[in-house]
């Protein structure tokens, strides 16, 4: 497997990301544009970009932070958004068998719903050996970090001068729509986020702001029984 | 809002908990040979569970109280988006035409 091989695995998983890269552009804008209605400068919104690297969570928290949320909220409503990731990793974990514990971190902390998705699928159609298959997933994951770290910069630079008329909070929970769209594989998810939105519409006045977490929690456990029953 | 100090405390416990839930499998790969049947068919509910959470207090209660009436803009914007995003399963066009019928509604009240 020499280094020909290794520049065209990369460069096929930049091919294969590229039409996900389009969507996450407006996703990155308009994480930067929660950044600074947060209070962010274009340092902390790229900070946060750079470190958390997970755009849902970081939307959410920047929610929480305009609303005055505990500290504690914030955090904890981040990591029950980013649960999912344990799935990713443990679906992954095979793949990657046999890299080193740093370089295993390194490929950990570029993991997203998108690099998941693409490389699970390419592993699947296309078997291939341990080199490959990290140069393949690094050419999903390099330029979906680049291109958020971009589009973060420019939605929090820009963000300061979008007038309120034009109501641009509402594109974040227009892609959280999108994602969980994409989300409704079956009748179990369905179900799950049916129970879920009903609990967190109906629990909006719970304390410190919990109401999501909560209401995720409840959808969960509402598909797994679901499951369940209808399995029995 | 927060201060310097606190941004900061935010913004790292929510880099090292995501990394730590991200390495999690890659990490232990070697000493655990499978995930368990049973934690995979808890997490498969949380990407929809979750985003759902996300999604619904903007549509059904954009103002604060609950609101499923037709002078409901955001509602009625959110049912065109999710259809927008069914068929296409493209996050531009969602975005587009979610803002694009809010404007509409907006402008012709």
């Amino acid at each position: 497997m020499g280094e020909r091989s290794l520049r065209s695995a990369y460069a096929a998983g930049v091919i294969r990301i590229s039409p996900v890269i389009l969507g996450i552009v407006p996703f990155g804008l308009v994480a930067g544009v929660a950044a600074s209605e947060a209070g962010f400068g274009p340092v902390k919104a790229v900070g946060m970009s750079m470190i958390v690297f997970a755009g849902a969570s970081q939307l959410a928290a920047l929610g929480l932070i305009v609303e005055d949320a505990r500290l504690l909220v914030i955090v904890l409503t981040a990591l029950v958004i980013n649960t999912r990731m344990i799935m990713y990793s443990a679906s992954l974990a095979p793949h990657l068998r046999g890299v080193s514990v740093p370089g295993r971190l390194g490929l950990a902390y570029v993991l997203t719903d998108q690099s998941y998705a693409v490389s699970i699928t390419e592993y699947a159609e296309h078997p291939a050996g341990l080199s490959d298959r990290v140069a393949f997933y690094l050419g999903t994951a390099t330029p979906l970090w680049v291109v958020w770290q971009i589009c973060t910069l420019i939605g929090v630079v820009l963000g300061a001068s979008v007038p309120t008329t034009w109501s641009l909070d509402f594109a974040v929970p227009l892609v959280f729509l999108s994602l969980l769209v994409l989300a409704l594989r079956d009748l179990g998810t369905v179900v799950a986020a049916g129970a879920s939105a009903l609990v967190v519409v109906l629990g909006a006045s719970l304390p410190y702001h919990l109401a999501l977490p909560v209401a995720s929690v409840i959808g969960i456990l509402a598909g797994v029984i679901f499951e369940r029953l209808r399995g029995a | 809002m927060l201060t310097d100090w606190e941004a900061w405390l935010v913004i790292v416990s929510i880099g090292a908990g995501t990394l730590l839930l991200r390495f999690s499998f890659i990490g232990l790969v070697g000493r655990v040979e499978r995930v368990p049947e049973a934690a995979l068919r808890v997490l498969r509910f949380v990407p929809s569970a979750v985003l759902a959470a996300l999604t619904a207090p903007a549509l059904f209660r954009p103002d604060g109280p609950i609101d499923l009436t037709l002078g409901n803009e955001r509602l009625l914007a959110g049912l065109v988006a999710a259809g927008v995003a069914w068929w296409t399963r493209n996050m531009f066009f969602t975005i587009g035409a979610g803002m694009a019928v809010l404007w509409l509604l907006q402008a012709l009240t």
